[in-house]
């Protein structure tokens, strides 16, 4: 479980003027889950938006499974098919079945027969329970189908890492379950997993580690256990006890 | 019928000056309609060879007749017309292929119609070569050559267009501004202009041999001006996506080309299919513009004949009948994208 396979070492980030990542170190040991929590605007998104490089941090280094992440798009491109990412807002392809959703990374960047990426897409798409919709188009589904579709299409890469930005935010309350279920189910089977949520019970039942920021620092990162009993710094009880 | 006269009380006579507006069209519809009808068909003539056969009082479509194969082939040899016939057929058949044949596979008729249905009609209408005698170009004219011209100007300044609209949203710099500069320029000067400088400036300026033929120089500048049209309509389809769309794309590991190719483009081309048909019909109904250097397609070759001293008088009928045509073959386009756009809304956005 010792293995490091995210590596943020003095990571800077800043939106014009505004500094937005502040000296982050963190890692991520292989297999582990990590739940990112906070208020809104301090910084958890662009955090790991970053380790997949949809955002490039302006100081520090970043090193996801021995690949540093600089300005060679090789890399860049490495690091993604490695890196499974879920949003919040799905960002499913709506011109394309939820099938070709899912098979057309593997087919297109893996050079995987179509055929096999077809039959891969049916695996996932079963394992997140919703094979019976692959031949419907994403505007069909409800909420909660489309983020499960969405986590499928990120596993079809066979991903090593599994990032989710707030995955239930734009749910409907009776959808979050389903797709906490399906998380819950991925998190056993060994996925290294970062999360940002503000779902305690999902974390408190899956997380490894829970890591708390504020205005873009890491104020406190604990194993989940003692970050829900003995939290430390005044900022993170505030934010319990205003979140539990 | 009440429902007609209740409907008429809203819309036409809800008010005094709608029905005076309404009065004067009907009255404008009641008088010229019949009054056209009359000259179109009661009184026109349809058969006959000359002038004089036309004593009715009515349209002389004998006109149109006589002069039929002119307005569609222009100059092209009489005894080769075939040629242009068989490549127009074979553009047809291309076309319906396309319907009848399973999705998948029609992405080699794309490719057909891009890049060996031009090498193939070009031989074909051209000649010089296997056993077929040389037409040069200034013997092609009439309506044939206003779709040739459109269809060329399709399958080249559409491409161009799209590279140009990801140009100009370029993160590289020199990429960037040579798009904005070039669309801006070709965007900024009249068609007419383009015309010109084609036909006459550019063999001033160009070695002697390259691109020696007049209407290919044409055409070339009919593209590339449209392209600058294109580039725009399609930008707006870019801008009008989601920023998810294409971290989702990014995140899933595909590089730049397979991104807009597979994700980004397919849907941004379906957003804006009515601004590109709105451009491939202005296109067309430009076409006519190249009798100003020249060269006669179906108005100019029109314009000809009702100079014919055999048969003056007759612009009236020649134009008829070059708006109608010109009217069905838009329309035929505009169908065209209307089942296109249908056809590709079975999906919805996502939420």
């Amino acid at each position: 479980m010792n293995d490091t396979i995210i590596e943020l070492k003095n990571v800077n980030k800043w939106f014009g003027k505004f500094h937005v990542l502040k000296n982050i170190n963190m890692n991520v040991a292989k297999g582990e889950k990590v739940i990112i929590c906070g208020p809104s605007g301090s910084g958890k998104s662009t955090l790991i938006r970053c380790i997949n490089r949809l955002e490039e941090h302006e100081e520090g280094s970043i090193v996801v499974d021995g690949i540093e992440l600089n300005e060679d798009v090789k890399n860049i491109d490495k690091i993604r098919g490695e890196v499974g990412m879920v949003f919040q807002q799905f960002n499913l392809f709506p011109h394309l079945t939820i099938l070709d959703n899912c098979a057309l990374a593997p087919s297109w960047v893996k050079k995987i027969p179509k055929k096999k990426c077809e039959e891969l897409a049916m695996e996932f798409l079963t394992k997140v329970k919703i094979a019976d919709q692959a031949k419907k188009f994403p505007g069909q589904l409800s909420g909660g189908q489309q983020q499960r579709a969405a986590i499928a299409r990120a596993l079809c890469m066979e991903p090593k890492i599994m990032l989710f930005d707030e995955p239930t935010s734009a749910l409907d309350p009776e959808m979050i379950k389903e797709v906490l279920d399906v998380m819950v189910d991925l998190a056993k089977g060994g996925m290294t997993m970062c999360v940002v949520t503000h779902e305690m019970a999902f974390a408190k039942e899956v997380a490894d580690r829970v890591v708390f920021m504020d205005e873009g620092s890491i104020v406190e990162s604990k194993k989940t256990k003692d970050f829900f009993q003995n939290p430390e710094n005044e900022r993170t009880k505030l934010f319990l006890s205003q979140i539990l | 019928m009440n429902k007609v006269i209740l409907w008429s009380k809203q819309n036409l006579f809800s008010s005094w000056y709608n029905i005076l507006i309404s009065a004067f069209i009907l009255l404008l519809v009641f008088y010229s309609i019949p009054k056209f009808v009359d000259w179109a068909l009661i009184k026109a003539t349809f058969s006959g060879e000359t002038k004089q056969d036309c004593k009715a009082g009515g349209a002389c479509w004998v006109f149109i007749k006589v002069w039929f194969e002119k307005f569609l082939y222009g100059f092209y040899p009489e005894s080769d017309i075939w040629r242009v016939n068989i490549a127009f057929t074979l553009l047809v058949l291309t076309i319906a292929t396309a319907f009848l044949i399973r999705e998948s596979y029609k992405i080699f008729v794309v490719l057909f119609l891009i890049f060996i249905f031009p090498i193939i009609s070009f031989y074909l209408l051209s000649g010089g070569r296997f056993g077929l005698s040389y037409v040069e170009t200034r013997e092609w004219g009439g309506f044939s050559l206003s779709l040739i011209l459109t269809f060329f100007g399709i399958i080249l300044s559409f491409p161009l267009g799209v590279l140009l609209a990801l140009g100009r949203r370029s993160e590289l710099f020199i990429i960037k501004y040579f798009s904005i500069a070039f669309i801006e320029f070709w965007r900024g000067i009249p068609l007419i202009t383009v015309l010109f400088a084609a036909a006459v400036t550019f063999p001033l300026l160009l070695p002697a041999n390259l691109a020696s033929d007049k209407l290919l120089r044409v055409a070339i500048g009919i593209a590339i001006f449209e392209s600058a049209y294109i580039a725009e309509v399609v930008r707006g389809g870019l801008q009008s996506l989601p920023k998810g769309q294409y971290e989702a794309a990014k995140s899933l590991g595909m590089g730049y080309w397979k991104m807009n190719l597979l994700i980004i483009l397919p849907q941004a081309i379906k957003t804006v299919l009515p601004g590109i048909t709105n451009t491939f019909i202005a296109l067309f109904k430009d076409t006519p513009l190249i009798i100003l250097v020249g060269i006669l397609e179906l108005l100019g070759m029109v314009n000809l004949a009702k100079a014919n001293s055999y048969w003056l008088g007759m612009a009236v009928e020649g134009y008829v009948f070059t708006a109608i045509v010109f009217w069905v073959f838009s329309y035929l386009l505009s169908l065209y994208t209307q089942h296109l756009e249908k056809k590709y809304s079975t999906d919805r956005i996502t939420k």
